[in-house]
Formats: C-alpha cells, sequence, structure tokens
C-alpha cells in the first residue's frame, strides 16, 4: 500500500523534502513508519508529533492506504 | 464563528470591532473577552528581528475549528473569532487573536484562556526567529500557567 508523508519547519529541513510517497507493507504503525524513515534517512529527532488525515494519532495507529501522515517538531503557535 | 488564517497584518482590535458589528448580538452580549499576542523584538534575551510562522494548511483550521466548537458548547458562548498570522512577521504586528462572546465574564474569560492554552500547545503553527545572526526555529512555547 502506499501512504503520502508530510514534513513541516524544522523536520522539513532535516529530511531535505516537504513531502514524499512511500510503499508500505499492510499492517504497519505510524511509529513503525516513523522509525524506517529514520532508518532510511539515517537522521535522529526527539519530541516528534505525528498526524494521520489532519488528526493527532497514538504512535500505534495503524496506516490504510492512501493515508496522509504528517510528522512535525513541537507546535509553537500564538 | 469565524477562523481565518491570515497571510498578511491585520489589527487585532478593528477586526474585533468588525466581525462583531457583523454579528446579531445586540442587547444579547454582556462579555467580551480577548486575547491579542504581539511580535517582540527579543527572545530569551536575544534580540529578534522578524519571525516567519509555518503552518499545516487544512489540519490547522481543522484543530482550530474543534478546538472553538469544544469552548463554545463547555461555555454556551454566544460566539468566537480566532485569526492567526502566518509568512513573515514583523515587529509590533499581530500574530493572534481569540475572542470570544458570552453573557457574563465567567465564560468569556475561561473559554478564551482554554482557547488561546490549546492553540499554543496543540495547533500545528511553528515560528522561525531571524536574529540577525542567523534564523532559528522556537523550539518550544513558554508556560501559560
Amino acid at each position: 500500500m502506499q501512504v503520502s508523508v508530510k514534513y513541516f519547519a524544522s523536520l522539513r529541513e532535516l529530511m531535505g523534502e516537504a513531502s514524499s510517497v512511500i510503499d508500505l507493507d499492510e499492517s504497519v504503525s505510524v511509529s513503525e513508519l516513523w522509525q524506517s524513515i529514520l532508518d532510511s534517512k539515517k537522521v535522529k529527532f526527539d519530541n516528534v508529533m505525528m498526524a494521520v488525515n489532519m488528526e493527532y494519532v497514538k504512535s500505534e495507529h495503524q496506516l490504510k492506504s492512501g493515508d496522509e501522515v504528517a510528522f512535525f517538531p513541537p507546535v509553537t503557535g500564538g | 464563528m469565524l477562523i481565518e488564517i491570515r497571510n498578511k497584518p491585520f489589527n487585532a482590535y478593528a477586526e474585533m470591532q468588525y466581525y462583531l458589528d457583523s454579528l446579531d448580538l445586540d442587547g444579547k452580549y454582556g462579555a467580551t473577552a480577548n486575547f491579542v499576542g504581539t511580535m517582540r523584538d527579543f527572545n530569551e534575551d536575544k534580540k529578534v528581528t522578524y519571525m516567519t510562522l509555518e503552518h499545516y494548511p487544512g489540519m490547522t483550521e481543522k484543530h482550530l475549528n474543534a478546538i472553538a466548537n469544544e469552548a463554545i458548547e463547555k461555555w454556551q458562548l454566544l460566539d468566537v473569532l480566532i485569526l492567526h498570522r502566518v509568512g513573515k512577521v514583523k515587529i509590533t504586528e499581530d500574530i493572534v487573536l481569540v475572542a470570544c462572546w458570552s453573557a457574563h465574564r465567567k465564560e468569556a474569560f475561561e473559554s478564551c484562556r482554554m482557547i488561546m492554552e490549546q492553540l499554543k500547545s496543540s495547533a500545528p503553527f511553528w515560528k522561525k526567529e531571524e536574529t540577525g545572526s542567523g534564523a532559528k526555529w522556537v523550539e518550544k512555547n513558554t508556560p501559560g500557567f
């Protein structure tokens, strides 16, 4: 299955891209996807926030084909 | 209820009056509470010359809508206005406006505070400060309590 991935702010700069499409096996959690991205990019990043289809999710959230997954640093608006 | 992300400067107090004039609340509201966040020229003892604000189009609006709807339901508010800047923000420009209208002050005060704190802790916005000696992402917001 495929999911689209977005990165924001300092994480976008670290990844060197704003978005990508990633092929995944079925039954992958959002945290497993995050770890595989860190491994493939050979980077580290603490305190990531995760959203799927524009809603915050827990790390064990299971992904579905076509999901929009976003990873970003702690928010600093206001 | 109105929630807007703006990429140009706005005058928070003029916007609040303009929005109030568009409502039919005459005689109904007895309390208005608002919070206005404005661009400083310093942060953590360092001079800041300007700031760039980024958001997650779609999610940010959706999340602010959810926060405002929760407040309207919890405090039986008459109306809520939230404006937030993105893009390049200069010193003295307004960054955020939260305004709440209710019959009595308790609901207006409490809801305005709750919306602002939730916005700060969970709405997907990010600030990058230009300090004159390089740009730096703000890593966390100061505590509100």
